[in-house]
């Protein structure tokens, strides 16, 4: 699950914010539960987004990123074209989201 | 004779429980009452005021995603609840409440399963599952700037006055009762952390020290835990009545589900 925000629409060269919020527990592999077992860890190792096939921002994650990781980016819009969130877990999943961007 | 019933008397005069089980009476002043947004530091406040940064809104978009559609055989919750129906803005602000039918008490998660049950003919979901997060905080999140405000009369005030009783009275191996934080020393330091009045507007809300979402029973079950004392069950009768007692206690603070709280 992820939630973004991004603009549909922008003027030709304007810089526009991008968010993206990943429903994630980011579980560290360091903590224990009740009954004193460790809690495997289960984190999300890279993000990536790319805005008419070219990546324009990309992060790899470590145990020390909290749950629900939150990315805030600026990017210029150039030209019409799909941003494509794409991010991996540890075991190599990988979920995607796009969103159109409309230059005028 | 004389001496088996001397110890005896001393024995029991040793192993009675101390006198008051209760702590001193106590309240916040009416113009006092501050939601717990008060005592947050700067950068959580900003995380609850801005709507995208709030990790809450993963879960009111899940119960809003649960709330329009409809699971098989069932008709969704909008059919009734839609905007042309029963809006159900505002309505988070008067629970808990005592259903007219059973006369039990009811906080909005009961309330949500009841209605699974009698009209959509479905299991009800979990205490503290993310289903039933979500749609408590998606149906709270409708009533977010609403005062709160709780009817106690009538069948209600049993429940008010058991939950009035668990506030007041020790417990745990502590032996502290809930009023001598959140009455006696609010806004004074808890090893690095301001104690706040111990209002429930916020909630079901996301805690950075969960990481996670959770309902005021689950809060409930932390401070329990914090002073030693064996936490209730969730969705328990008792924490109903605590539930309904803090509302009260509460009332007139804005609702603000999904909060975030440290």
């Amino acid at each position: 699950m992820i939630r973004i925000s991004a603009p549909d629409t922008a003027e030709m060269g304007e810089i526009v914010e991008v968010k993206a919020m990943i429903q994630h527990p980011m579980e560290t592999g360091y903590r224990r539960d009740a009954k004193g077992d460790v809690i495997p860890r289960n984190i999300i190792k890279q993000f990536r987004c790319a805005y008419g096939g070219n990546t324009v921002f990309e992060a790899t994650f470590f145990p020390g990123i909290a749950a629900n990781p939150f990315l805030a980016f600026c990017l210029r819009a150039t030209r019409t074209g799909p941003i494509e969130f794409s991010w991996t877990d540890q075991h190599g999943e990988t979920w995607s989201e796009t969103r159109q961007l409309t230059v005028s | 004779m004389k001496w088996a019933l001397l110890i005896g008397a001393l024995c029991l005069a040793g192993c009675n429980k101390p006198e008051s089980t209760y702590a001193r009476n106590s309240d916040v002043k009416a113009g006092d009452i501050k939601s717990g947004y008060a005592f947050l530091q700067d950068d959580t406040k900003a995380l609850q005021d801005d709507d995208f940064a709030n990790p809450g809104f993963l879960w009111v978009d899940r119960g809003k995603r649960l709330f329009e559609t409809a699971e098989t055989g069932a008709s969704t919750c909008s059919t009734c609840h839609g905007a042309h129906g029963m809006p159900l803005k505002g309505v988070a602000a008067h629970y808990p409440k005592v259903d007219a039918k059973t006369g039990k008490l009811l906080n909005l998660e009961a309330a949500i399963n009841l209605c699974r049950e009698q009209h959509q003919g479905l299991e009800p979901l979990a205490y503290e599952s993310d289903d039933l997060l979500g749609m408590t905080a998606y149906v709270a999140s409708l009533s977010r700037g609403e005062p709160v405000s709780v009817d106690i009369t009538g069948p209600a005030a049993k429940y008010y006055e058991e939950g009035r009783d668990y506030f007041f009275r020790r417990k745990g191996q502590f032996n502290l009762a809930c009023s001598q934080c959140h009455n006696e020393h609010w806004g004074e330091k808890l090893r690095g952390d301001t104690i706040s009045q111990g209002h429930g507007n916020a909630f079901p809300a996301y805690r950075l020290e969960w990481q996670d979402f959770g309902s005021l029973h689950r809060r409930l079950r932390d401070c329990d835990a914090g002073i030693r004392a064996e936490p209730q069950d969730y969705g328990s009768e008792t924490y109903m009545a605590v539930e309904l007692y803090l509302a009260k206690r509460a009332e007139g603070l804005a609702m603000e589900s999904p909060g975030v709280r440290r």
